[in-house]
């Protein structure tokens, strides 16, 4: 699905110039579940940004689906971003003020889907990152962080994108509201979507079926998971 | 997006802050309502100076004598032959030739000095002016040289006191007794003169007892109808020219001159008026609008990593621009909305309580109200295209 073919990135900077990316090779299949990990600076987050296609390589090749979308235009890319991508941050990014449900909403407000299906829609969102009816009408800022972390998977889900794609997800929560939100991505998988997500935590890693380990812009390994651990996604 | 939800989203955030978005608001409220309660102020005088000059009619045409110094001889003066000339023409209704003289009248020991007019019957009816007590002078009284006289209410309470009932008594002009016979309704001031402070008398009487000799000071003509008033106008003149022996009318002795020369001159002044209290308000609209757009400032500021946001989920620029414009436009057009009623309002208050007249045009607020969407326009369209501009990447990263 996803085919990285020597992907450069270069960043210039006044006189300085930065190479982020030095030629990386990656092919993720559908229905992978892959981590990639790295220090700051390894060009992880680069990395990421090409896949969201947030940002475009310097040269190399990003095919998906089978097709180049390092040639795409801005206006293509923000059509890609919306029908093809579901993205979850490390700072969840909800929207202040705006219920749960309006939140899960959004993404389809750019979209042509008739306003009675979207209800319906975010609703089958949040019940699939198990989120119980009695807090879609919250403001986000009633929620608790889990709950905050899995409404916007929710939001990344309602487009029903060909990948998800999770940058540090659980940078900003606890253990165990870790393992809640981790339970749901492994669900997700098992359902058949690919994710992609980015950690620094080997442990948070190792709940992926594969690990990319990435130092100073280029892969340092690229390896199956052995003793992958399984979050069992408790009932709320 | 679908303007519904353009709508809603664009409410949802203008709601949010709502102290800024008052006090940007009102700027554009104190705008708007200027912009309208200065314009009503200015098509206020317009009308009523419109409707003032209405009064004296607006078919009526003035002959004059240009005065000259050099020839104050009677064939330099308004005759009879130019009356009769006058009234051979059939766009002609009625004529009124006048003498006016300012003497002294004498009611009981004590004297005024008032504007006399010696006419004939037709005068009240070619200046529209309406009787409010008794009559006004007969055709018979003019060729019987009667001694009789129709009072101006103003003239009436100036020469007999107030609360005297002034039909039938007896006033001196110029040590002449003339029998009251008549009042005229109130009309109000007109440019120059009030026309309530006049007394009528027989033209003939006039010439006879007052002036002494046959001229006539103007003829005051009766056009049949406001649309004949140019043709009206140019007979006139011919007929004049030939009574007077004139061959050529750039050297007229005379003046023929209708009420809407006076209304064009002075309509022409207070729409300058108008216009000028328009730019003043238009200029307190302006600073509105850079209120508007330093509050969508920082508001892009505040929101850049919603900004960030909704790109990455698929927000193309326009959809931004979109967005941030749909808000300012919002915004103006709440306080264009507000600044309407409250310029009406204004407009209403000016009238009742200080007696300043004024007219709300339907114009007036459809121009307010559009300006004020048309400055949501411009000065949120660059605050709209900085948000829309911004990387989503570094967005996404702004703390």
């Amino acid at each position: 699905m996803i085919d990285l073919q020597q992907i450069t990135k270069t960043y210039q900077s006044g006189e300085n110039e930065t190479q982020a990316l030095k030629g990386v090779t990656i092919h993720v299949d559908e229905g992978e579940f892959v981590a990639i990990m790295g220090p700051s600076g390894s060009g992880k987050s680069t990395l990421m940004h090409i896949l969201g296609a947030l940002d475009k390589p310097s040269t190399g090749h990003y095919l998906l689906d089978g097709k180049d979308v390092s040639t795409y235009s801005e206006k293509e890319l923000a059509e890609l971003r919306k029908k093809k991508l579901g993205f979850v941050f490390q700072s969840f990014n909800l929207l202040p003020r705006t219920t749960a449900v309006r939140n899960v909403m959004l993404p389809l407000l750019y979209t042509n889907v008739s306003e009675s299906k979207r209800t319906g829609l975010a609703e089958e969102s949040l019940r699939a990152v198990g989120i119980s009816e009695k807090h879609w009408a919250h403001m986000s800022n009633q929620l608790s962080g889990g709950q905050i972390q899995r409404v916007a998977i929710a939001r990344a889900l309602i487009n029903s994108p060909r990948l998800i794609l999770a940058d540090e997800p659980t940078g900003n929560l606890d253990t165990k509201t870790s393992e809640m939100v981790l339970s749901v991505f492994q669900r997700l998988n098992n359902e058949g979507r690919t994710i992609v997500l980015i950690t620094h935590e080997p442990d948070i890693a190792n709940h992926a079926k594969r690990i990319i380990s990435m130092r100073d812009g280029l892969i340092e390994s690229d390896t199956q998971v052995k003793n992958r651990r399984i979050s069992i996604e408790e009932k709320q | 997006m679908r303007l519904k939800d353009l709508l809603i989203e664009a409410l949802l955030s203008i709601t949010a802050n709502k102290t800024r978005t008052f006090l940007t608001v009102l700027g554009i409220v104190i705008g708007i309502s200027s912009v309208i309660s200065l314009i009503s102020i200015g098509q206020g005088a317009q009308s009523s100076v419109k409707s003032q000059i209405g009064t004296l009619g607006s078919n009526l045409l003035t002959v004059s004598m240009n005065f000259n110094r050099n020839s104050l001889n009677t064939s330099e003066m308004l005759t009879t032959d130019d009356v009769k000339a006058i009234e051979k023409i059939s766009l002609v209704k009625a004529v009124a030739p006048q003498v006016s003289t300012n003497t002294q009248i004498v009611y009981k020991g004590a004297g005024v000095n008032t504007q006399i007019i010696g006419t004939n019957d037709n005068y009240d009816d070619v200046r529209n002016i309406t009787i409010d007590k008794g009559s006004f002078i007969s055709s018979k009284d003019v060729t019987s040289y009667t001694k009789v006289a129709v009072v101006g209410p103003t003239a009436a309470e100036n020469i007999l006191g107030e609360n005297r009932e002034p039909l039938n008594e007896t006033i001196k002009i110029d040590g002449i007794g003339f029998k009251i016979i008549g009042v005229t309704k109130t009309k109000g001031q007109s440019g120059m003169t009030n026309q309530d402070n006049m007394i009528y008398i027989p033209i003939s009487t006039a010439q006879r007892y007052l002036t002494g000799n046959d001229s006539i000071s103007s003829i005051n003509i009766g056009v049949i109808s406001e649309n004949a008033m140019n043709e009206a106008k140019q007979q006139v003149t011919l007929a004049l020219l030939k009574t007077h022996n004139i061959a050529d009318s750039s050297s007229a002795n005379f003046t023929v001159s209708s009420q809407t020369d006076v209304v064009e001159t002075i309509s022409s002044v207070s729409e300058t008026f108008t216009l000028l209290l328009a730019a003043i308000a238009a200029i307190s609209l302006v600073v509105g609008g850079i209120g508007i757009m330093n509050m969508m400032l920082t508001n892009v500021t505040e929101r850049t990593k919603e900004i960030g946001l909704r790109k990455a989920i698929g927000a193309s620029s326009t959809d931004i621009v979109v967005q941030f414009l749909t808000e300012a436009i919002l915004l103006t057009s709440f306080g264009g909305i507000i600044g309407t009623l409250l310029g009406v309002l204004l407009s209403y208050v000016l009238t009742q309580f200080f007696n300043i007249a004024t007219t709300v045009s339907v114009s007036s607020i459809v121009l307010a109200v559009g300006v004020s969407a048309g400055i949501g326009l411009v000065f949120g369209f660059y605050p709209a295209k900085r948000a829309a501009r911004l990387d989503p990447i570094q967005s996404l990263r702004y703390e």
